[in-house]
């Protein structure tokens, strides 16, 4: 398979970017995207000119890394998929793809299409844990019943890999999913219910203080999240804020 | 903790008074619309004697104040949002597609509640203001009382095609904000629940036809009777 690709390149976080358009041939259809981006830059290395900077790990869609923002979607057009996991043959032969870094105040760039998302690392230090003495003795973890329901709902908040495909496919730029995954994930959970009310204080206050825009409740999140976080989670979460806001002393 | 950071200050405290004001400016559209069915039957005394009634009524005028207001903060707070929303991406993608996972009107809230306003001033001006400081004619009902002829007013205004299409476009932008409004004021207010979400989408969506389209039958209705009687 033949690309034309239109690709984002910025050579620092205070440079001016611009699209730059190359051509990659004999694609094949199996491979994946991060794959076919490998074959660019190796063909661009070859023509003497610097390989396009992008974040990747695991290539098998637990780890987060790969942030494209893929015509207009966040990791391309598949649903479920983190950008490792999307295969050229979702393309057809001689398309045009433009290649972008996820774009939000922010994630600011830092080259290409790597951003730096350490604000979702700050979110987590404001109240993303769970206070416990780990050493000594530890009672068991199945001696405290959890509901069916709350166990549930609470492993698939924590599905939630933090890639930042929310705010990068908001309209505003919002890290309402994820902030609301990491809250959920914490406070259905008897342990996590302790510190609920300052836990979900905390980490809003420091999910403004970043420069994430507001929930419009268009649910584009939750429609591009590869992990299928539901954006109950954010409804939750603005139950709780409202509640801990009231009563909170 | 501070209670203004988390009832006036924060992202999530903006959106909680957008969807209560929201809401309570929806419990108005109602009112309005059965107050303003007397037009479609042609019930002069009724709609004057209901339009008199909303100006003096203490009561009603004390909720009067409380829908200005919610007006205001509906408006300067959705500016306040998206302003922040716009910050929050500097810089614009070159390709974005947006409907691929979000609902035209999801998308643009701020267009159709700016259009909304504009259609607000307009039609406050036209009829709010004259009822209240404006000089409408009055006229002695059977039982001696004095009324403002407000119906005159307002049949005559429909029977100017371009205003009767303003309002029909601006209705339509209105049904468009309350499609999306609805229901996420709802899920903003932390309503979320796989038994009851769908049951409030449904209402939402149908509230935001019947207002809409109830709302603009009323032009439509004044500027085919006008047509007619004039033949």
């Amino acid at each position: 398979m033949n690309f034309t690709i239109n690709v984002w390149r910025q050579n620092g976080p205070k440079e001016r970017g611009g699209i730059a358009t190359y051509k990659v041939s004999n694609i094949s259809d199996d491979m994946s995207f991060l794959e076919m981006i490998d074959v660019l830059n190796e063909q661009l290395i070859i023509q003497d000119i610097e390989p396009v900077v992008f974040d990747h790990d695991c290539r098998e869609g637990i780890c987060g890394m790969c942030s494209m923002f893929i015509n207009g979607e966040a990791h391309g057009p598949g649903r479920g998929v983190t950008t490792c996991q999307l295969h050229m043959r979702e393309f057809k032969d001689g398309d045009t793809i433009t290649i972008e870094p996820f774009r939000a105040k922010a994630f600011p760039i830092i080259k290409d299409l790597m951003v730096d998302r350490g604000s979702f690392d700050r979110i987590i230090q404001a109240g993303g844990y769970v206070s416990v003495n780990t050493s000594g003795n530890l009672p068991d973890a199945n001696a405290t019943p959890i509901e069916k329901q709350d166990a549930d709902a609470a492993f698939d908040a924590a599905t939630c890999i933090g890639c930042g495909a929310c705010v990068a496919t908001c309209k505003n730029a919002s890290a309402m999913l994820f902030t609301s995954a990491k809250v959920s994930q914490l406070s259905l959970l008897p342990q996590g219910k302790i510190e609920a009310s300052e836990r979900v204080m905390n980490m809003v206050k420091q999910m403004d203080l970043e420069g994430f825009g507001n929930c419009t409740n268009t649910g584009a999140c939750e429609v591009e999240c590869p992990k299928g976080i539901s954006i109950e989670n954010i409804a939750r979460m603005n139950r709780e804020y409202l509640s801990a806001s009231i009563t909170s002393k | 903790m501070d209670l203004s950071a988390g009832l006036i200050r924060s992202s999530l405290a903006r959106k909680y008074w957008m969807a209560l004001t929201g809401l309570f400016l929806c419990s108005f559209l109602v009112v309005h619309l059965l107050g303003n069915l007397p037009l479609l039957t042609g019930n002069k005394e009724m709609f004057n004697s209901y339009a008199h009634f909303m100006t003096t009524f203490p009561l009603i005028k004390m909720v009067s104040y409380l829908l200005y207001g919610s007006i205001v903060l509906h408006s300067i707070d959705g500016l306040l949002l998206a302003r922040s929303n716009k910050a929050a991406r500097e810089t614009r993608y070159v390709k974005y597609n947006g409907k691929a996972n979000a609902s035209w009107s999801s998308r643009n809230m701020a267009i159709l509640g700016t259009l909304t306003l504009v259609f607000l001033i307009i039609h406050m001006k036209s009829f709010w203001y004259e009822m209240h400081f404006g000089n409408i004619p009055t006229y002695l009902t059977n039982d001696g009382a004095e009324l403002k002829d407000l119906y005159s007013i307002t049949v005559a205004a429909f029977q100017q095609p371009w205003y009767a299409v303003f309002y029909v476009i601006s209705m339509m932008g209105l049904g468009f904000h309350l499609w999306h409004g609805f229901s996420s004021s709802f899920q903003t207010l932390g309503i979320n629940h796989p038994k009851y979400t769908p049951i409030i989408e449904i209402i939402g969506k149908s509230f935001s036809v019947i207002i809409s389209l109830a709302f603009a039958s009323i032009p439509i209705y004044l500027l085919l009777s006008s047509i007619n009687s004039i033949d």
